[in-house]
């Protein structure tokens, strides 16, 4: 079939109202799936989903949330993380998803610089936060917890599932330029960034997706990505809820389930990090190898003819006669797999496109909404990060003789600034034009290639993004001078997106030796940082550090010190 | 041996066999992630492999932030 245009969505002035329309417009359609590897927990309706909602959203307005309220959500994947979401909008306040994943040592001080007046939470999470050693200082009024079970002592929050008020809690509307979410791109360990976010940000982030990548009544997208996460909160709640579509959530990435879930669903777009995306490649190799050698041969040969035959557009149809196993095992109905968050290697992306598969790989940022450039597979690009979409002006600025330069981008999805913050808001908004600290080169296409990063930070392969700043609280008070973090690519400037590391630099106290008590100790401290956030090596440094009169460690100095004296594969040494 | 180090250790064997990484290596406090040299994704594997072995179900999103072998072996010993 042929997909219907992009939703008009000019006419709403808040993520509650269009959400609000999108329950009224299809009462009957399947809104959601929740599965647990091979069981079904639910089914919803839209009908099911807004009866589903108002008793949550009369308890959050009866418990105090107001119009401009921060509301924070820290559950993992589920369906009640979006009936959660639908709560707050629909009462006017401001969302602040909080990544589960974070310790609970890390999402407390979130909390309290979003000013967090309420909080939904599953259980497994409201007990790691009573257990934290920084829970003194929690003081959000309101919590909500799902999932406890009877016998559990919540410390005075209240059970989620005890709210049962049945009368219609009131819509309180919003204005486009308002704050609809606050959204902790960094800054877990030391200065939280909030991305403040509004409500015109992500309209006008939908419209533009759905412009080249359009949801409708019948689609099923496979959410395994957590809300949290700007890519599903954008294509795994907001995108298909205002076009009818049905959201199933997978509450495991076990690979047994996850290749089930696919045809089980019969799933049509879904969203990976391109380290599950790796992951099914190689299980799909894995049994290509096991073919016999004819079948292989053969196997290989089709992947030719049809990139020969796709190389304008993808022919979904054509495709899937071409491979009709692959694609009954994927259910026969998926268009594409979208990916973002980290960098997706041209090789997999390949793979996945010559099966008859399309990756819409792209390129995003918190500041810019969610997406700044995808690609649009007319045609398909292994080696790009896509086309600015619609409504994103892009430019490269301070460009090198390679045309390699900062990518600064401008568009009606752009943040008002990091909350509470004008000094780092200053830094990387200027002149309209936000700074992403990412190096990158536009061809004469009008593709975006990325070339590593300008700032100090790093992208996991599960799409985390980590600052350096943030890990160096947990190694204060080191038996060192002075010590700083760099990711290992901002030293050693490598241009490339893959396999990004962290490090930490020492400076010895005068006279002293690097003790294996000393590296007993930063291992100890390295194991209690989440596994995403860990340090792959260290570095002995001879020198003081260069600082400012303020005192505060230079670290483009630094970096250029160290690059300039220290051989990479010499000086470090693994942690 | 109480119940707890019983676990703890059947768990260390497991861990050992199913990562071909000496026995004599792993340690109850040891981060599984570094030691094993794993990703979160080769993680659920082991968590498979344990579930079979202990015959429990131990849910993704319960083991959120479980980084050593001796946290892991709690959360078992917990669901038997």
């Amino acid at each position: 079939m042929t997909p219907p245009k992009a939703p008009d969505l000019s006419s709403f002035a808040s993520l509650g109202e269009a959400l609000r329309s999108a329950l009224e417009q299809w009462p009957d359609r399947l809104a959601l799936i929740e599965a647990d590897r091979d069981r079904e927990n639910c089914r919803l309706t839209y009908k099911d989903f807004k009866q589903a909602a108002l008793p949550l959203t009369q308890a959050l307005q009866a418990g105090g949330l107001a119009a401009g309220d921060r509301a924070a959500i820290i559950m993992s994947n589920q369906s009640k993380w979006l009936i959660a979401a639908y709560s707050v909008f629909y009462s006017g306040g401001v969302l602040v998803p909080v990544d589960f994943k974070l310790t609970a040592g890390e999402q407390l001080p979130l909390l309290a610089h979003a000013g967090a007046s309420a909080l939904i939470i599953e259980y497994p999470l409201w007990r790691a936060l009573l257990q934290s050693p920084g829970f003194g200082s929690f003081a959000v009024p309101q919590v909500l917890v799902t999932e406890a079970p009877q016998s559990a002592d919540l410390r005075g929050a209240r059970r989620w599932e005890d709210c049962n008020d049945p009368s219609e809690p009131r819509f309180i509307p919003r204005r486009r330029d308002e704050l609809a979410c606050i959204v902790y791109s960094s800054g877990t360990g030391g200065r939280p960034k909030g991305c403040m976010l509004t409500h015109d940000n992500y309209l006008e982030q939908c419209q533009s997706l759905m412009t080249w990548y359009p949801f409708w009544p019948g689609v099923r997208y496979l959410s395994i990505l957590p809300t949290n996460h700007a890519i599903d909160f954008m294509v795994g709640f907001i995108g298909p809820f205002v076009c009818g579509a049905a959201v199933v959530h997978l509450r495991t990435l076990r690979p047994e389930y996850l290749k089930d879930a696919f045809p089980r669903f019969r799933i049509t777009y879904a969203s990976v990090v391109p380290m599950v995306l790796k992951a099914m490649e190689s299980g799909m190799k894995a049994r290509f190898r096991e073919l016999a050698p004819f079948r292989r041969w053969m196997l290989e040969r089709l992947m030719s003819l049809n990139r020969l035959l796709t190389r304008r557009k993808p022919r979904p149809e054509l495709s899937r006669r071409l491979f009709p196993q692959v694609h009954q095992a994927l259910g026969g109905e998926l268009r594409a797999l979208i990916t973002g968050g980290a960098f997706a290697e041209a090789s997999t992306l390949q793979f996945f496109y010559d099966l008859g598969i399309p990756v819409a790989n792209g390129y995003g940022l918190t500041e810019a909404g969610t997406a700044v450039t995808v690609n649009d597979l007319r045609p398909f690009r292994a080696d790009t990060v896509g086309k600015p979409l619609p409504g994103v002006e892009l430019k490269i600025v301070d460009f090198n003789s390679d045309g390699i330069g900062q990518v600064a981008v401008r568009s009606r999805m752009v943040m008002k600034g990091y909350l509470h913050d004008p000094e780092q808001t200053a830094e990387v908004l200027a002149d309209g034009w936000l700074l992403t600290g990412d190096l990158g080169r536009l061809d004469a296409h009008g593709h975006l290639q990325l070339f590593g990063r300008l700032k100090n930070m790093i992208v996991t392969e599960g799409g985390k993004n980590i600052y350096p700043e943030d890990i160096e609280s947990a190694f204060a008070g080191l038996r060192v001078k002075e010590f700083c973090v760099f990711a290992v690519n901002y030293v050693w400037k490598r241009h490339t997106m893959v396999g990004e590391q962290l490090m930490i630099v020492l400076r010895l106290d005068p006279g002293a030796q690097f003790s294996p008590a000393l590296f007993e100790d930063i291992q100890l401290r390295n194991r209690g940082l989440a596994d995403f956030k860990r340090l792959s090596g260290y570095v002995v440094w001879e020198d003081d550090f260069p600082r400012t009169a303020s005192m505060k460690i230079k670290r483009n100095a630094l970096a250029e010190q160290m690059s300039g004296r220290l051989q990479h594969e010499t000086a470090l040494r693994a942690l | 041996m109480t119940d707890l180090d019983h676990t703890l250790q059947q768990l260390l064997q497991l861990a050992s066999q199913h990562f071909q990484v000496p026995a004599a290596e792993l340690n109850p406090d040891d981060d599984f992630f570094k030691k094993l040299k794993i990703n979160s994704l080769q993680t659920l594997d082991l968590l498979t492999q344990l579930e079979n072995h202990f015959n429990v179900e131990l849910p993704d999103y319960e083991l959120q932030g479980v980084t050593d072998f001796r946290t892991l072996a709690e959360r078992i010993q917990s669901r038997l």
